[in-house]
């Protein structure tokens, strides 16, 4: 009882002591406490077991697959589930060619964006209304893009892509008339899908650049560009950098506005005017129908998908770290 | 509230820097009203004052500093050589050229020591030996000798007190005329302020100094002028606007000061 | 070079004006003019889709809309759909929710970064990585071939699972980090009165960092109830209206499966509802999404 007594004089207090009932904790507590732990770690391995289990059923799928193709699946372009013969270049490439366009179109307009709304150029209002404007964008669902795309898109730039036929018609990647959905509508409309991402990435890693750096630039007279080109870029690199590459994840696996507009055809071109396919697109319109061993080479395809956005997604979180400047 | 210094339109040639009935606001807050200062060419001018009272936001306005913060607007003149730097015409670039800045906190570029000296005076055109002006730049700086032997390890790989004397060679390397600096050793140990110090002591030698410091010491150790501004309530206003109090020799603020608010201020009476 | 002691020996004033034609005036002046288009061309893609989603879609609103399933036929509207989302992206919710929170408290509250943690921060990232329609096959293969669920093979639940995969990582993450925000002390205070690290959880850590964790949850569903390609081989589609409870066990239409379907169809009529869904989904996430941005910055404020 003592031990609870405090201080002496006119402060002195006396704390009954039975009033404090749980001064030693009742078992239920421990127990709860202990289980809600448990509990956490359980709800945390969701996560890494369902992450597993994708990777796990999606090769166990292609395993006939692998077994039958091996490596030629990957090179060669016939699609045919009426001979059962399955090769998947052509989605492949589509899947390479329509995200890596695409990441190249988009980079310089999302950095070029990014830097404009972190700049004093104009007032903060416009800036953060510019700001809001594209991460509105990427709240748009793919599908509705998809819809956007074919009946405003494709039909508005249909001149544009015949005037490319007509006058680099002798290059290989315009070697076709361009007939409506195909390979760059299907560009197009990744770019505006990974636009918001590379500017909402971009704008955030320059926000982050200290303010002493833009002083220092400033102070040794460097005029807007200089400093942007020579302080504030190499600065903000990591996190752009990573931002392009979980932009180039996302462009490899959208499915439903390419899957809308690309053509779906599994025939191989050149061409980026005429139809293509990607994995994603494939999946989407032939795995729900599929069956026998298409479904096995769909499963292939999967699996190539998924090992294309695991590396790409795992090489920017390197980047991130990797890049990151000290200062 | 008075201020010593009598306001002229007429720039006398030993002024380098004259600042005539200056306001900064950030917004619709105004940080420092009405200040009339001219800064004498060759002379170390140091600015004390309390936490609030605007003077690091006057010493921004003399490189356009401030124009990288958004809001603040600047009303009144501020002459250098004459020129003014807040005509419509001037370009800022050409302003911060003119007039380098150390700042608060040591910040080099992320890049190499060497660079760090070269980058500056690469885009002012530089065209002579850059290995020499990089030892040069460092050697006035006092920081040669701990950086010689690592110029292509980055600029943050040195201690604070010598990254700031590496910005403070940056600064040189540039050849401005005036060098501003705001607080330059708030964020380091005794030891390297002392070095500072004895920097300045060598660069006044060639620059105009404009310091800002919180450290009354240091003021009586480096300026030949003093600036005392002081803040005060705004009628019926719920922050603080700063003001000029005082503008003198150095020598006169600390020792026979002509108003009471100087005096308390340096008897550390307050602040 | 040579440092001039001061600068007395110079008799004018300084030229301190901007020159046009300087090398670097004209060339931050391109490049901001530049930069300046490319923010013009980003903005431009939401004001046309917008555009189009209120004339098209928004041009074909009438009350039958809502009250008429979505047969596809003259006088078929998009009402089961609407109510279809709703249940799917609730049935996600109620999965994903628990087991991020859940899982954003143990990193934030328990992991001290150990290895465990570490893992699986990397599989909540790697898993924000995996294409939405992974999921769905995987969902399709797991669930739905092997009607496992009361012996039904496509249905709500199922679509619901596949969307809460693509829920979890955001989930986990906003938890985590909102968790972060809380400042050490208010633990330590709680711990300090003898509270058990339950309680702290539950009654100090957690309703602090409610806020962010609810902004990012509710930008989540919004995000999910947008989403397609996991429910078209899970929730398939259905004409029908949901029927009370057994709903959650049969096949469903949402409204993005029915723009797919109706937008990628031949007939005009069906077309015109993919653009009357899309203008209610749109303005249906829209809405969410300004919500929780509000909800950000009066937590903020």
């Amino acid at each position: 009882m003592d031990r609870y007594v405090s201080l002496v004089g006119p402060n002195r207090m006396v704390r009954p002591l039975e009033l404090y009932r749980l001064r030693r904790r009742p078992p239920t507590e421990k127990t709860v406490d202990a289980g809600f732990r448990v509990l956490a770690v359980v709800l945390a391995s969701v996560v890494a077991v369902l992450l597993l289990a994708i990777l796990i059923v999606v090769f166990w799928g292609s395993l006939q697959s692998m077994g039958r193709y091996g490596w030629s699946f990957l090179v060669t372009s016939n699609w045919n589930p009426v001979k059962d013969e399955y090769g998947a270049f052509t989605a492949i490439y589509g899947t390479l060619v329509t995200s890596l366009l695409a990441l190249l179109i988009a980079v310089p307009l999302g950095v070029g964006t990014a830097i404009f709304i972190t700049e004093n150029i104009i007032p903060l209002k416009i800036r953060s209304l510019i700001g809001l404007m594209v991460e509105l964008l990427a709240a748009i669902p793919s599908v509705v893009l998809g819809l956007w795309a074919i009946f405003v898109m494709e039909p508005f730039i249909k001149p544009f892509l015949e005037f490319l036929h007509t006058t680099l018609g002798w290059l290989p990647l315009f070697s076709t008339n361009p007939m409506g959905p195909g390979i760059a509508p299907a560009v197009l409309i990744l770019v505006v899908m990974i636009l918001p991402i590379i500017t909402a990435i971009s704008r955030d890693s320059l926000n982050q650049v200290p303010l002493k750096l833009r002083q220092a630039a400033y102070g040794v007279g460097t005029t807007r560009w200089g400093a942007i080109f020579n302080v504030m870029l190499p600065a903000a690199i990591s996190g752009i950098a990573g931002g392009v590459m979980l932009a180039l994840g996302r462009a490899m696996g959208e499915t439903m506005a390419v899957t809308m507009i690309i053509g779906n055809s599994n025939t191989f071109s050149w061409s980026l005017l005429a139809p293509g396919n990607t994995i994603s697109a494939m999946l989407a319109n032939q795995f729900g129908e599929a069956d026998g061993s298409q479904v096995s080479s769909l499963m292939y395809a999967a699996f190539v998908l998924m090992i294309l956005t695991l590396a790409v997604n795992v090489l920017a979180q390197w980047l991130v770290k990797r890049l990151s400047l000290k200062y | 509230m008075t201020s010593i210094s009598t306001p002229s339109t007429e720039v006398s040639r030993d002024i380098c820097l004259s600042i005539q009935n200056t306001t900064i606001s950030y917004g619709s807050y105004e940080a420092v009203r009405n200040v009339y200062c001219d800064i004498p060419r060759g002379k170390v001018t140091a600015f004390i004052g309390p936490s609030g009272c605007g003077k690091s936001t006057v010493l921004r306005a003399l490189n356009r500093m401030n124009d990288l913060i958004e809001g603040c607007t600047l009303k009144g003149r501020v002459l250098f050589d004459g020129a003014d730097l807040y005509a419509p015409s001037v370009d800022p670039v050409e302003v911060r050229r003119r007039i380098g800045m150390v700042f608060q906190q040591p910040n080099p570029f992320p890049k190499s020591i060497y660079e760090n000296i070269a980058f500056g005076a690469r885009i002012n055109g530089y065209t002579g030996d850059m290995d020499e002006l990089v030892e040069r730049s460092l050697r006035q700086a006092a920081v040669w000798e701990e950086c010689k032997d690592k110029l292509n390890e980055s600029g943050y790989s040195l201690s604070g007190g010598q990254q700031q004397r590496l910005c403070i060679a940056r600064t040189i390397a540039i050849q401005p005329e005036v060098i501003l600096m705001d607080e330059p050793c708030s964020a380091l140990d005794p030891i390297s302020t002392l070095k500072i110090e004895e920097t300045m002591h060598e660069l006044k030698k060639s620059f105009t100094i404009v310091i800002v410091t919180h450290n009354m010491q240091q003021a009586v150790r480096v300026s030949d002028m003093t600036a005392f501004f002081n803040a005060e309530a705004v009628d019926g206003g719920s922050g603080k606007v700063g003001y000029l109090v005082e503008f003198n020799e150095t020598e006169m603020i600390f020792n026979s000061p002509s108003q009471q608010a100087t005096q308390d201020y340096v008897s550390g009476r307050f602040g | 070079m040579t440092l001039s002691t001061t600068a007395d020996l110079r008799n004018n004033v300084p030229d301190l004006s901007y020159k046009r034609g300087l090398w670097r005036n004209v060339f931050n002046r391109l490049m901001t003019s530049l930069a300046a288009l490319f923010a013009a061309i980003a903005t431009l893609p939401l004001v046309a889709v917008l555009a189009y989603v209120l004339i098209k879609g928004g041009g074909m609103l009438n009350l039958r809309l809502f009250t008429a399933r979505s047969t596809g036929l003259e006088g078929g509207g998009i009402g089961n759909a609407i109510i279809g989302t709703v249940i799917v992206t609730l049935l996600s919710a109620l999965i994903a929710i628990p087991v991020g929170v859940g899982g954003g408290i143990f990193l934030a509250e328990y992991s001290r970064g150990g290895a465990f943690a570490r893992f699986i921060r990397f599989g909540t990232n790697v898993m924000a990585g995996v294409p939405s329609i992974i999921a769905g096959v995987f969902v399709y293969i797991v669930i739905v071939q092997t009607r496992i669920i009361f012996g039904n093979s496509h249905s709500a639940i199922a679509g619901g699972i596949a969307l809460s995969i693509l829920m979890l990582p955001t989930v986990i993450k906003t938890t985590d980090e909102g968790l972060k925000l809380v400042p050490d002390d208010l633990r330590r205070a709680a711990l300090g009165v003898g509270a058990s690290r339950f309680v702290t959880i539950l009654r100090i850590t957690l309703p602090s960092a409610f806020t962010p964790i609810a902004t990012g949850v509710v930008l989540s569903i919004a995000r999910a109830a947008g989403e397609t390609a996991p429910l078209i081989f899970t929730a398939l589609f259905s004409p029908f209206w949901p029927n009370g409870i057994d709903s959650v066990f049969e096949p469903i239409a949402t409204l993005s499966v029915l723009i797919y379907n109706f937008a990628t169809s031949p007939y005009p009529y069906q077309n015109e509802l993919a653009w009357a869904a899309s203008f209610v989904l749109v303005l249906f996430i829209l809405i969410i999404n300004l919500f929780a941005r509000w909800l950000g910055r009066f937590a903020a404020g």
